[in-house]
């Protein structure tokens, strides 16, 4: 059994916080971290292989730095990992990340492919089905639950929005996963050492056999028009008086809404 | 399209560097440099006082080798689960007739499932043409037979414009429908506008957890695609008399992998369904223990409203996910949203902004959610709820 992990390393978009006065991002000072989804990813890879025996394989695409990204999945427990980096894939959309991430999981092999629900900097949840359609394997998103692992097939829950699925599905497959599916270990001491003597190993444009014209911002179809700060509106009333005429104000209004 | 930063005229100030979002400038040697991260959104360009910073067209830019006047008519998906179309596609008939009118073109559904009545239902709510896959393969959903009728009727049709419900199941399968087609996707737009000079769909969508709001094209590859978060775009017109075309679709030769056992109902989910209630009472981390709750839920019971609640009071397992208002849990748009104990982080005023009505309490009075609440009572809630709970009471006599 041989399972890729997907990871994304994110800004600790908790962290973001706007400038009002210049509309721009502060980011001085946020960490970088493993997208928190993914980390849910890894520990059901590691989970999986504990009782079917195998391989947990965790890659990320990414510039140099997010090597640090798979030093922490190293630490976690997993068997090996690959940073996919090269210049030519800079200013990918989800379309070019997923195309990437294709080429480098064929080449890798897997049986199982896990890939958090969303990355939180951009909440776009495609790259996991998009993976999968290239692949030409099925998948299955909003894991919330791992009922049963062969072999050969999967049985899992989907969470929708009005309850949740269970589902059926023949290896190889693709899942993408919510946190609601495990509670992540941490690292122990002896995969703190062994993170730290890694060596990355790193697959390129090359290595993956990735077309040009597909990878990167040639590859990407969308582009980012502008940005701009959300606009909060502002037809604010200040109640007035003590709390308990305050609180008459209010029931007046609910009746007025007939609420009550 | 790239960005350059001119060496010569940097003057190492570092202005550029706060205004990037994708953290893509870095100083070296005391200039600003392009990292791998830029997106080109173009942030820094104005920032600079030096006006080192322009974008340059790639001489080997990639155009596609795609005619893209071959694409007409603006298509929304049909969501339906157990038979009955999902809200969200009545919303997406509201925004799609008004761009469809601007691009003076046809607006059709694409229904997979359901009967006759349910297609009729969306004609009347504005399409004029709906794609109807009547097949009992689409009872449950399943990625795969889905994305393959979808690309099909894309593939025959040819689409300028593909909007779906940012939903569970839009979310899935759309994904795989744009790759195999190669067009860009947006995820979770909550504004849609057509550019009157090149009449391309600008998609606007919230970006890093909420915080900032980003414009996103497509221009180069058809159909543009996007999914639109359910509860964030108004329904059109309903009118009970008017007429369109019901298109059969066939189904042949689907194929499918994934096999759907059973289909839960969570307990309580169905009845306290957070998308379509007119009043919402929420409680955040303010009400400072489980109990609290106790208390939203008597006012919600009161008021003939649902409970809600920010993610602080999730993550605190005080409540469940399904709860949840926000970037990360449902947009809802009620008549009156009450919030008791909620700061107002941005990543949950995303979720519940739009409300008619907002009733904000929270002992701080700079607490941000003052600033989108219609009424605001500083003060303690647990003097104030109980407070409000006896004059409803009162008042109902
Ligand atoms: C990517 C991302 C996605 C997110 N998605 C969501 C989301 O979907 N939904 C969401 O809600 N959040 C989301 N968040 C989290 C968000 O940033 C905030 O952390 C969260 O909304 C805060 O919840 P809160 O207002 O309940 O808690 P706090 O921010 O801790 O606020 C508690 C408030 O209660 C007030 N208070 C305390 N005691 C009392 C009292 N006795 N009486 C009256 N007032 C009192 C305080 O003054 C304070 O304003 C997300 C964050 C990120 C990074
Ligand atoms: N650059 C990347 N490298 C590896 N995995 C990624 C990358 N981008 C996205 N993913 C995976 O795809 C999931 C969804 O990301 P997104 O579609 O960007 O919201 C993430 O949780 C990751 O598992």
């Amino acid at each position: 059994m041989q399972i890729v992990v997907c990871i994304k390393q994110v800004p600790d978009t908790a962290e973001v916080r706007i400038n009002p006065e210049t509309n721009t991002l502060i980011r001085e000072g946020v960490p970088s971290i493993i997208n928190p989804y993914d980390v849910h990813a890894i520990e059901a890879a590691l989970q999986i292989r504990e009782q079917t025996g195998g391989k947990v394989i965790v890659i990320t695409m990414g510039p140099p730095q997010a090597e640090e990204a798979l030093r922490e999945a190293i630490a976690m427990g997993a068997d090996d990992v690959r940073l996919i980096s090269d210049r030519m894939f800079a200013g990918s959309d989800t379309w070019a990340t997923s195309y990437t991430l294709f080429k480098a999981i064929q080449k890798i092999g897997a049986d199982i492919i896990l890939c958090g629900k969303q990355a939180i900097d951009g909440d776009t949840a495609q790259v996991g089905p998009n993976i999968a359609e290239y692949l030409n394997i099925p998948h299955i998103a909003y894991i919330k639950k791992i009922e049963d692992v062969t072999g050969t097939s999967m049985r899992v829950q989907r969470l929708m929005d009005d309850g949740y699925d269970v589902i059926e599905t023949p290896l190889p497959v693709l899942l993408t996963v919510v946190k609601e599916l495990n509670v992540p270990r941490l690292p122990s001491l002896k995969g703190k050492m062994a993170a730290k003597k890694a060596v990355i190993p790193r697959m390129t444009a090359q290595d993956i056999e990735a077309e040009e014209q597909n990878v990167g911002l040639k590859g990407s179809p969308t582009q980012v028009k502008n940005i701009f700060a959300p606009q909060a509106k502002g037809d604010r009333k200040v109640l007035e008086g003590s709390l308990e005429q305050q609180v008459d104000t209010l029931v007046a209004e609910l009746r007025r809404l007939q609420c009550v | 399209m790239r960005i350059v930063i001119d060496a010569e005229k940097c003057t190492g100030c570092e202005a550029c560097i706060s205004s990037c979002p994708f953290g893509a400038i870095e100083m070296k040697d005391g200039k600003a440099v392009i990292n791998d991260f830029c997106s080109v959104c173009k942030s820094c360009i104005d920032v600079c006082p030096a006006g080192a910073i322009s974008e340059v067209a790639d001489g080997d830019a990639f155009t596609p080798d795609m005619d893209l006047s071959h694409y007409k008519d603006v298509w929304i998906f049909a969501e339906q689960r157990h038979g009955k179309i999902a809200g969200v596609a009545y919303e997406l008939l509201g925004i799609g007739r008004q761009l469809a009118d601007e691009r003076k073109s046809a607006l059709c559904a694409v229904l997979f499932g359901a009967d006759e009545h349910e297609a009729q239902e969306l004609i009347r709510w504005g399409a004029d043409k709906v794609y109807h896959a009547k097949d009992a393969i689409f009872d449950a959903f399943n990625d795969e037979p889905y994305s393959q009728m979808m690309i099909r009727l894309i593939e025959e049709h040819k689409p300028e414009i593909v909007l779906a419900g940012a939903t569970a199941i839009g979310r899935s399968f759309i994904p795989r429908v744009a790759g195999r087609i190669k067009t860009g996707l947006t995820a979770d737009c909550t504004q849609l506008q057509i550019d009157p000079e090149s009449g391309n769909l600008m998609q606007i969508r919230p970006a890093f957890g909420g915080n900032i709001m980003a414009t996103i094209l497509c221009p180069n590859y058809r159909p543009q695609m996007a999914t639109v978060r359910p509860r964030v775009m108004k329904r059109g017109e309903y009118d009970a008399v008017r007429t369109g075309e019901i298109i059969p679709v066939k189904t042949d030769g689907l194929t499918c992998r994934t096999k759907v056992l059973s289909s839960v109902c969570e307990d309580g989910t169905c009845k306290i369904n957070l998308q379509d209630a007119e009043i919402i009472v929420s409680g955040g981390r303010g009400l400072g223990d489980p109990k609290g709750f106790e208390l939203i839920r008597e006012l919600a019971e009161l008021i003939g409203g649902v409970v809600g609640s920010s993610r602080a009071a999730v993550d605190e397992g005080w409540i469940p996910y399904r709860h949840q208002v926000g970037q990360t849990g449902k947009t809802v748009c009620p008549k009156v949203y009450i919030a008791c104990g909620i700061s107002g982080a941005v990543q949950h005023l995303v979720g519940m902004s739009s409300s008619d009505i907002i009733i904000a309490i929270n002992k701080n009075p700079d607490a941000p959610i003052f600033n989108v609440a219609t009424y605001g009572i500083v003060g303690d809630l647990y003097e104030v709820l109980p407070m409000l709970i006896k004059k409803i009471k009162e008042a109902k006599g």
